[in-house]
């Protein structure tokens, strides 16, 4: 009988031991705003792939761009004591009580994709976040290093006025740009982002300057809009691609479709890959303790046609876009 | 042919003369005109073309609010019938996606219309219910993605052309014709005035208003399902998100425009489809203009606004008041 229990004791204690090894068992809760946009359903399934490789146990509660359902969520994962938690804002106000919870409670938080308030910052971990102007200084570099010295009109298609994304890459596009003066934004209009007002717009920047001859180039602050750019110089008889060079921003797998075809040159990548980065400070500050720095900037990698298109197209086509 | 077009046409037509002027000031390319790929091009086929949505939309606008009703939804239909068009396309006949669409959208006209009709609903708040939760239908649909094709059938409804015009233009212009001939070439436009002048009078009379009714949102519905193919043939995609997003604003603008009140009773189908032509002969004057984009919405209200008092009988009014106080003064 003691012996029995002696054994099971041991056994237990084994098991204790033996859990240290498992430490990558972390539960993490992620309020995800919702799936308004192929790109947020992307954001959600890369998260899920992140955790799978590194173990780790992500709950995904979606918020259908409610913020008192974000901070339901929040108040959750806190009563659930889970290890961390994600947050993808919808707002950028109003979260101070709630995150005030978490750290009572000794849950660090870690902001994905979009920042808070200011007066917020010392209520989470870091933020992991894309630097939209740093993506429109990466679409202006590409192409004045591949127009070179020539002469080149350039064509903007915005994204919505007023929207802070369209207002940061038209910021670095045109900083990136003022250091050459052979290139020039002859015209800019708004495309709302959109693929139809996208197509629209084009049609008559190519009818406003002489049928497209005077256009050297397109800058379109997404991909969305320069497919329907693309198809707007297509019907024009223009060959998107080489009459007119096409630079955009966000690497949807539509834009590596036209990439394939020879009808587009050049994306800016708006990673869907936030948790992955997340992921890993989390488990450095659990571990180790490290504390990372406030800002996580996450790469705003260029694509080309170099960049073998197909593989990239197959590669993200599962993801939700 | 003379009821088609009555005679309180000159306002309409004499604001798209002066947008249309105005254009051509901003833009000296404006009226240039040449053939490309078999296919006329230039910025007035960019007006008929991009005009056609809001034009078949106002085809059954005009109807719903003939009966002092108005149907909020039609942009929300045009979302979810592009999307079971652009679903389909791939791998169904043209005449099955067409069919399912456009029936879509006759199930979506049926259910407005039932509201309306025989729950005796207020049309705003009736229309309110598709126009929220159609999108969501949409999106279902869709999953939340563009959904993309590449059935040569259905891209040649957005893309194609016929004698030189492109098939969504021609397509309105046929809507237009056969609305027409139904409405005015039998007392079928009559018994809509009638419905919307006074209901319970109709009624009394023997028109049949409820059926009257019932039809009117059914045609607008398959009005906005034809729109939703046609927009999402043109992108070669469905955009459940953003396919018809505030369109249902500008078809109840082209109506008015148009010079058929709110209040029901009269109305007018070719001045409807003029007014969305104006409404779309100053957005693409705008994108030509190269203003900066955060002035696109004011001029739009400007020249909606001067449109409008140019129609106001209180206005005329007002000069003819003004007119005779000069005469009696002295």
């Amino acid at each position: 009988m003691i012996l029995k229990a002696l054994f099971a004791a041991s056994a237990t204690a084994a098991l204790l031991l033996a859990l240290p090894a498992n430490a990558a068992e972390l539960t993490i809760g992620f309020s995800q705003i919702g799936s308004e946009s192929g790109w947020r359903a992307a954001e959600t399934s890369v998260s899920k792939q992140e955790a799978t490789k590194r173990k780790v146990n992500l709950k995904i509660a979606d918020a259908q761009q409610k913020q008192e359902n974000q901070i339901k969520a929040i108040r959750s994962f806190i009563a659930q004591n889970v290890d961390a938690i994600f947050l993808a804002p919808v707002v950028s106000t109003g979260w101070d009580s709630v995150l005030k919870e978490a750290k009572e409670a000794k849950i660090p938080v870690v902001l994905l994709d979009r920042d808070i308030d200011p007066s917020g910052k010392e209520l989470y971990l870091t933020a992991v976040t894309s630097d939209s102007v740093h993506e429109g200084e990466v679409a202006g570099d590409w192409l004045a290093k591949t127009v070179g010295a020539k002469a080149c009109n350039i064509v903007e298609l915005q994204g919505t006025v007023g929207a802070s994304v369209a207002t940061n890459r038209k910021k670095g596009f045109d900083t990136a740009i003022a250091k050459h003066a052979n290139l020039k934004v002859v015209r800019s209009q708004t495309g709302d982002f959109t693929r139809a007002k996208g197509k629209e717009v084009m049609e008559s920047f190519i009818k406003a300057e002489g049928g497209g001859k005077n256009i050297c180039a397109v800058y379109a602050h997404n991909d969305d809009m320069m497919v329907g750019a693309i198809q707007a110089m297509k019907e024009a008889g223009l060959k998107p691609g080489k009459d007119i060079l096409t630079v955009s921003i966000d690497a949807v797998p539509d834009i590596f479709k036209a990439m394939v075809a020879g009808e587009a040159n050049a994306t800016v990548e708006l990673t869907p890959n936030m948790a992955g980065p997340a992921l890993d400070a989390v488990a450095a500050f659990k571990g180790k303790g490290t504390v990372p720095p406030k800002w996580i900037q996450t790469e705003s990698k260029l694509y080309t046609a170099a960049d073998d298109p197909q593989k990239i197209y197959d590669s993200k086509k599962g993801l939700g876009y | 042919m003379t009821a088609l077009l009555p005679r309180r046409g000159l306002a309409q037509i004499l604001a798209l003369i002066v947008i249309l002027a105005v254009d051509r000031v901003v833009s000296p390319q404006f009226f240039d005109l040449r053939l490309q790929d078999g296919r006329l091009f230039g910025s007035l086929i960019d007006v008929l073309n991009r005009g056609t949505p809001v034009a078949l939309l106002s085809l059954g606008m005009v109807l719903v609010i003939a009966t002092r009703g108005i149907d909020l939804s039609v942009g929300a239909v045009m979302a979810i019938c592009g999307a079971i068009a652009a679903s389909l396309a791939d791998t169904h006949s043209l005449a099955v996606v067409l069919a399912a669409a456009l029936g879509a959208g006759l199930i979506c006209g049926l259910w407005n219309g039932f509201l309306v009709a025989v729950l005796g609903m207020q049309p705003i708040v009736a229309t309110l219910i598709l126009m929220v939760a159609g999108r969501g239908i949409a999106q279902l649909i869709t999953e939340g993605r563009i959904v993309t094709f590449s059935s040569p059938d259905l891209v040649w409804l957005g893309n194609g052309s016929v004698l030189g015009l492109p098939v969504p233009v021609v397509i309105a212009l046929g809507m237009l014709i056969l609305t027409g001939a139904v409405v005015r070439g039998s007392a079928l436009g009559l018994l809509i005035e009638a419905t919307g002048g006074n209901a319970r009078a109709s009624e009394l009379a023997g028109v049949g208003t409820r059926a009257m009714i019932l039809s009117v949102y059914v045609w607008c519905g398959v009005c906005a399902a034809l729109a939703g193919v046609i927009a999402a043939a043109d992108i070669m995609g469905a955009d459940a998100n953003n396919a018809g997003l505030w369109l249902e604003l500008d078809a109840i603008l082209a109506v008015v425009i148009g010079g058929t009140s709110l209040f029901g009773g009269r109305f007018s189908l070719v001045l409807a489809v003029l007014g969305a032509l104006i409404i779309q002969t100053m957005n693409t004057g705008i994108l030509l203009s190269g203003y900066p984009p955060e002035f696109n919405l004011l001029v739009k209200a400007v020249v909606v606004l001067t449109v409008l008092l140019l129609q106001s009988p209180k206005l005329t009014g007002f000069a003819g008041i003004a007119a005779r106080l000069r005469r009696t003064k002295p």
